[in-house]
This record gives structure tokens, sequence and C-alpha cells, in this order.
């Protein structure tokens, strides 16, 4: 019996618990609202249903998010994730709008690893910044925020670039394997990046620069590298965000490509239980939040909740969850519980140990 | 004693824990106008025993009553009303508001909700005139010292009519006179009629001010002793539960011979090495297997030599040689090239990080110096860890929670744990011992002995002189940020002409500023 009370309490004391409840019971509500909404139906091939559309469109938040997290793990935070994808689709979708044949594989290509080589400059520029001229990240990542909107306005010369290219809309709404591509690359870059973190000390030490920076620095830890890496990284991921999001419609604009989803990302993060101060990241965690947010907006959609006042929605929904998760938050509601069985003798207990 | 009313019993108090049983039955006694230590190792109960009679913790079992009333209190602040004040070992103060807002914040004298000004900061002045310390109350705390601090954060405890007034290691990061400062207003208070706890881990102190001792040890109460009829050394034995010989034979460690030390080339020559505002330019040779003790009052720039010879601050005087051969430590991470591993005395600001496991704060410093694209394999990283939470007696000996969660004494192992694994040829070891217990407080120095027997150059620097003396063979005083003698630890050294030689600054030759 106080097994499974024990087991149960780690099961609700665990930090993605509070986020999975509000993603079922997002689904559930949905799913009475709509009786139709689990299905998933086959269709020339290609899996079609809600579900399938809001893995596909979580994708760029995912890939956002992924890159964002290591920032915030190591105390910073990026705010030019939204003007780097605009700015990467932009540069993409003009070097394909000027290919005579947009449809060519090898162009789409080209357009891809321009993209892709541009975020890394503007990440390297956010890097540098923070960590070789010492600026606050929050202060450093705005100047991009700002100016790259204009950037991107400079690349597309203040229009809106529309292109007719099967190859780069693959990217945003293509299909393999029955599935959304969209769902692939983000599901393969947050491999690379779980790999890169995990399977290397990267992750470990990027925590350490986060939880502690000047002990880090006492222990030998070349934080300013670490630093200017995950800027980079960051810069990178939101790049490739960039291509989706441009992809799915088509077009470039300098001006609406990925406005706003910093302010998702961080979100996601958040909810995924990383701490905004630095220190221990998730990288599920953050997909998990990228989910939630995305079948939050889904939902919004759905139920014909006016536009006006989706955002207060979403505002209250993810309040909700952040405040639920909150240790303090829950101590006020609930009554106080024994926590985990801790060791067996007094003089072997630490202090801290204690519950207060 | 015997004669008058305790103003305060706690009876049969339990308190657990799940999994512990963290006081078991404790009867304690607290007569008005003495002051009275409560000893014991860490996890040992005192805080525990501390927090239910504050309120902080409700207590299982047992009774407490103050003055002849039977008390229960919801927290601290309903303890402090009814006249039992804490100040806990972290000054628990806001540096940026003035003193006198410290003294009065959440009881401010009002009109009408507005704050009057004028009366708080008088009131403040008389309070800390009373306990001898003629500051401007209308400063920012932060820019006055610690022991300073420590005196406004008595004064805020005793204004709320303290009876009883608890003091949680309030000398951990004092040096000498403060402590003496401190003392002197203990007294004060003492004959006043206020009932003071005290809990310490320094001995000496505990001598030097209470009348009488408690001792707990695994939750249970060892007994209540007047400080006369107690030797120090039965003291020890009570606390720890078993006999102490490890720091006796530790005595004849330093009194060795100094001169087949010297003998070695000297691992590391620092020459007329200094940093403006921080350390007079100083000149130290460290032997390889030698251990030199650092001696000074907190503030004589200990720290700041250390700091210098890890290349944690920049030196911009002087040059520095590692085996002879000139260099360069601009940067930790020059250091750690060299061998050289530093424990600050800082452990959770500049030593561990609190939210990595024990596994992950020991294989740090290994792991940054290979780089983190290679880690260390899984295995190894366990063979590491184990070995050494097992040689140093990590407890709890589970390597994967957080370093935080484990106490002082323990951290510090961890810290040390972090360096040796680097096979280190100079560790610098700074306040090592404080806040710590007894027990680990003898293992940490029977390891430094060990070390510097097996070659490794040890420089230690600790505020404990009886420490500095039964480690070091050769000491380095400091005072006023000048290292102004060195004194080679044969028999004609004892405390007292270390602390005559701190107090007069007696040195042979003056480095220019």
């Amino acid at each position: 019996m106080s097994t499974s009370k024990a087991r149960w309490a780690a099961v609700t004391g665990h930090s993605l618990f509070w986020p999975v409840v509000a993603l079922i019971a997002l689904l559930v509500a949905n799913t009475i609202y709509r009786p139709g909404f689990l299905s998933v139906e086959m269709k020339d091939g290609h899996l079609y249903g809600s579900l399938i559309d809001i893995l596909r469109l979580a994708a760029p938040l995912i890939l956002v998010g992924l890159g964002m997290t290591l920032v915030i793990a190591t105390g910073g935070i990026d705010l030019s994730v939204g003007s780097v994808c605009a700015i990467s689709g932009a540069i993409a979708c003009l070097h394909i709008s000027q290919q005579p044949d947009q449809n060519a594989l090898g162009g789409v290509l080209v357009a891809l690893a321009l993209g892709v080589g541009l975020s890394l400059v503007l990440g390297v520029w956010n890097g540098a910044l923070v960590s070789i001229i010492g600026i606050q990240p929050i202060i450093a990542t705005l100047i991009l925020m700002v100016a790259g909107r204009g950037l991107a306005q400079l690349i597309t010369e203040g229009q809106i670039i529309t292109i007719n290219s099967e190859p780069y809309k693959a990217v945003g709404v293509g299909y393999l394997l029955t599935l959304p591509l969209a769902i692939f690359i983000a599901a393969g870059v947050a491999l690379v990046v779980a790999a890169v973190t995990r399977r290397t000390a990267l992750g470990m030490i990027i925590e350490s620069v986060g939880g502690n920076a000047e002990a880090s620095r006492l222990a030998g830890i070349r934080s300013g590298r670490i630093t200017f890496l995950v800027y980079v990284i960051s810069a990178v991921c939101a790049g490739i965000a960039g291509f989706m999001i441009t992809a799915n419609v088509s077009s470039a604009d300098g001006n609406a490509a990925g406005l706003w989803i910093e302010l998702d990302a961080i979100l996601a993060v958040v909810i995924g239980g990383t701490s905004l101060a630095g220190g221990r990241f998730s990288l599920g965690g953050t997909i998990l939040g990228a989910l939630l947010i995305q079948t939050l907006t889904t939902t919004v959609y759905a139920m014909n909740i006016s536009p006006q006042t989706s955002l207060l929605f979403k505002a209250v929904v993810v309040i909700a969850v952040c405040l639920i998760q909150a240790p303090a938050f829950r101590a006020r509601f609930a009554r106080r519980r024994p926590a985990a069985p801790a060791a067996p003798t007094a003089a072997d207990q630490p202090k801290e140990q204690v519950p207060a | 004693m015997s004669g008058r009313q305790p103003v305060l019993t706690m009876t049969a108090i339990s308190k657990s824990f799940p999994g512990v049983r963290a006081l078991d039955g404790v009867d304690f006694r607290l007569f008005p106008g003495e002051v009275h230590a409560l000893m014991g190792e860490n996890g040992a109960g005192k805080s525990t025993l501390i927090k239910v009679l504050t309120g902080v913790y409700g207590n299982d079992a047992g009774v407490i009553s103050l003055a002849g009333q039977q008390v229960s209190f919801s927290g601290p602040m309903q303890a402090a009303a009814a006249g039992v004040s804490t100040v806990y070992q972290e000054v628990n103060l806001c540096a940026n508001l003035s003193v006198a807002e410290n003294i009065f914040i959440g009881r401010e004298p009002r009109t009408l909700g507005a704050i009057r000004w004028g009366e708080m900061r008088r009131r403040a002045r008389d309070l800390l005139v009373k306990l001898d310390l003629h500051i401007d109350v209308t400063q920012l705390l932060g820019t006055y010292s610690l022991a300073v601090q420590q005196m406004v954060a008595i004064a805020r405890a005793i204004d709320i009519q303290a009876r009883v007034l608890i003091l949680d290691e309030p000398t951990s990061s004092l040096d000498a006179t403060e402590v003496e400062q401190l003392f002197r207003i203990m007294r004060q208070l003492r004959d006043e009629g206020i009932a003071i706890i005290f809990v310490t881990h320094f001995l000496d102190q505990v001598y030097g001010i209470a009348d009488r001792i408690t001792v707990l040890r695994n939750g249970r109460l060892v007994g209540e002793y007047p400080t006369a009829e107690l030797p120090q050394l039965a003291l020890v034995e009570k606390m720890i539960g078993k006999e102490l010989d490890v720091l006796e034979s530790l005595d004849e460690h330093a009194k060795r011979d100094l001169a087949a030390i010297e003998a070695n080339t000297p691992f590391l020559q620092a020459e007329e090495l200094g940093r403006k505002g921080s350390v007079v330019p100083f000149s130290l040779t460290i032997h390889a297997g030698e251990v030199v003790g650092l001696a000074g009052l907190l503030g004589s720039g200990r720290t700041e030599v250390a700091r210098l010879l890890f290349g944690a601050d920049r030196a911009d005087h002087g040059k520095v040689a590692v085996d002879g051969k000139p260099t360069s430590l601009r940067n930790p991470i020059a250091a750690i090239g060299h061998d050289i591993a530093f424990c600050s005395e800082n452990r959770r600001t500049e030593g561990l990080v609190g939210e990595l496991s024990v596994r992950e704060n020991i294989i740090l410093a290994m792991q940054a110096a290979r780089g983190w694209l290679r880690p260390i394999p899984r295995r190894r990283q366990d063979e590491l860890v184990d070995k050494y939470v097992k040689a140093l007696s990590i407890r709890p000996a589970d390597p994967e929670i957080p370093v935080r969660n484990l106490s002082g004494g323990n951290q510090q192992k961890v810290l040390l744990a972090r360096w040796l694994i680097t096979e280190p040829r100079l560790l610098i070891l700074d306040e090592p011992t404080r806040g710590i217990d007894v027990g680990a407080k003898a293992e940490i120095q029977k390891l430094v002995v060990q070390l510097s027997d097996g070659g490794m150059a040890v420089l230690f620097i600790s505020a404990e002189l009886e420490e500095v003396l039964r480690l070091s063979h050769k000491i380095a005083v400091m005072r006023d940020r000048q290292l102004v003698t060195e004194l080679a630890n044969d028999h004609t050294v004892d405390a007292d002409r270390v602390m005559q030689t701190i107090a007069s600054g007696t040195h042979h030759e003056g480095p220019e500023a």
C-alpha cells in the first residue's frame, strides 16, 4: 500500500507531471467538443487528422525551443530567434525565386545552405556580443530581434517573396513514410541536439555554467566558449524553423515570419521544467511544452474562440500550468505530505534534506 | 543555578522525518543569564531542536515551556514576539537596505502608515550604542564588515524584547577580534538576564564563553554539563561517541625536519607577486611534499594570495616559476595546466554547483580539462567517484543526489575529491575546515598529512592557528594584505608566537607597496 503511494508521489512529483496532465486535459476537452478530434485516417498514403496537424505545426516551435533550452540553461536568453527565422526564410526564398527552375532540387539545397549559413553568422554575432563583449543576453539578443526584422525586409526588399517550389514546400507540408516531413526534421534535430549534449559532456558543462558560473570558471571550464556555442546552436535551430514557417505558406514575409515565436519558445522551455535562472535542462520537457502550446493554439482555432481573445485564453492556460508546476504554489494547497524516504539514521542525514 | 527557575524547558522532544529520527526524546533546559552551548556533530539534531523551538517544525512529541507557560509556536515570527529570537549562521539581512531599516524591517514605527524615519534612526542608534557599536545607521548594511552585520542582526533580535537569544554559528565568518567583540556583547546581554543558546563548531569559543554545555548525538541527548567540569577532549569524545586519537597523532607530523623538504626542488616560486588593491607583492616558495600554512586575520590577504597563485585573479606585478621555469598563472586554466588545484573558502558560491549531482561535481574539473568533446566514460566516472566517496567517507554515499543536499563537511569533501582526482601537485586549501564538524575536520587534517607525505605540496589557509600549527612545515604570516614573515614550524613556534607576529607585524623585510 505504502509503496504504491510512494510510487504515486514520485509520479506526481515529477517535473513533467502537470504539463502532461494539461496536455491530456486539452486533448480530452477537444474530443468532447469535437468527437472526431482523435481520429487519424489514411488518405493517398498520408495520415491525416488533428493530432498529425498538431505535430506538424509544432515542429518549428520544437526546433526553436531546443536551441532556446540550451541558451536558458546557461542562464541566458535569446530574443532574436523570431528574427532569425524570418531572415533565414527570406534568404532561402529569395535564392529560390531567382532560380530559372524553382523546382530544381539543387537550387533548393543551395537555398537551404544559404539560410543555415546566414543563421550561423547571426548566432556568432549573438554569441560574440554575450560571451566576448559581455553584454547581458537579454540586451544583446534584443539588438538582433529588432535589427533582424529590418535585415529580413532588406533581403525581401520590403516585399513578400512568393515562390512556387515543390521541393521547398515539402519542408513545411511534405510527407515521408505517411507522416509530415516536418516531424522527421524536428525529430532529427532533437536527436542531434540530444546526442551532442548528452553523449558528450556538453550538457553537464552547460548546466554547470548556468548553475554556478564562478565555480565553473574556477573548475577550469572555458565558459565563454560554451556560452558562444549555445547561441550559435540556437540560431541554427531557428534558421531551420524559418524554412518550415516560410515553406508552409510558400512565401517569405519579413515582418510576419516567426513573429513572437521567441515568447512561445521561452514558454515551452519553462513549461518543460528548465529554470530561467539556468542550470539543469530538459530537452524532452521542452518538446512536451511545445506540443502543449501548439495543442492550445489548435484548440483555440477549433473551438471558434475569437482571435481577439485567443491570446488571453492561451495566457490563462499557460499561467495555470506554470503555477501548478511550482512546488511553492502546490504546497499552499496540498496538505504537507511526507517526501520520499531518506537515509536510515539521523547521523547520515544532511540537514538540507529535511523537509521544511 | 539550582535555585533559579529555567526560562525555557524542552521535555522529551521527538521529531521524525521520513526515514529519520531527527530528535529522540531530547530534554533541554535554559536558565536566565547563562550562555548555553549546544554541541554536536552535523546531523546530531542541533538545528532541528532549534527549529522545533522556534516553530519552524512542529514536534511529534514532547512539551516546550517558556517561563512556566506551555508554548507551541507557529513560526519564528510568533516565537520572536514571545521573546525567543534567532540569529542565523548566514546573516539573513538585506545588504541593500540601511542599518536602521534592517533593524526595524517589518515593524517600523509608523504614523498612519507612514514611517517615522527620525524615530527609527534614533532608536537604531541607541540600540547599537548599547552594543558598543558606533556606526552610521543610515549607511547601507552591505558597506559594513560581516562582523558588524552580525551585530546588527543581534541588535535586531534583542530589540524584540528577547528573553531567549539563539545564536546559530554566529562566529563562523568572524576573525579573532570580531569574535571577542561579539563575546563582549554576549556577556553584557547575559548579565542583563537574557538566556543565550550558542551553537558553534569552535571548541575554543565554547570554553571562552559558555557556562553550560548540552551535547547531542544522533538525535539523542548525551548530557548537560557545566563547562568547567567537562574537559575539551571529553567533550569531543561525547560529541563523536568514540575515542579521538587522530588529532593527537597528527601533532608529530609538522614538527619534522623542514630542511629535508626544503632540499627538494621547489615546485612553485612566486617572486614579488602582487595585485593592486588586493595584496602587496609577496615572495613565497613551496616545495613538493611541503605544507605551507597561511596564517592571519580574516581580510589580511590570505585568500587573495591563494587566488593569485591559482590565477583566479590576475597578478599585475612579479613573476612565477613552476618547476624552476618561468610561467604565467593568468587564469585558472593556466594554473590547472600546471597541476595546481584550489578549494575556495566559499564552497557554495565559488566551489560547487549545487544542483549538479555529487558525481558530476567530482568529475567537473577533470572533465573541463579534457574538454567537452571527450567525455569521461561513465564506468570510469563511477570508479573514480566510488573510490573517493569511500576514501573520504562522503555521506550519504549516493553519488546521484544533488550536492546542495549534503552537509557542509560533506560538501567540502566533494570539493576536495574534485581536485584530488586530477592528481594535483599543489593543492591550495582555503579554510577547508570552516563550519564543519569535528569528525570531518579530523579526517581532512589527516588527509592533508597523507597527501603531503605522498609528495603533494599543500598551501593550507585557516583562521584556526592550532590547525595551521599542527599541519604546516612552514607558516607564512599575513597582516594587512602583506606577507610579513615566514616562520619555520619548529619547536620554538607556538600559537602565542604566531599571534604576536600577527598582532605586532614584525617582519624581517618589508616588501614595497
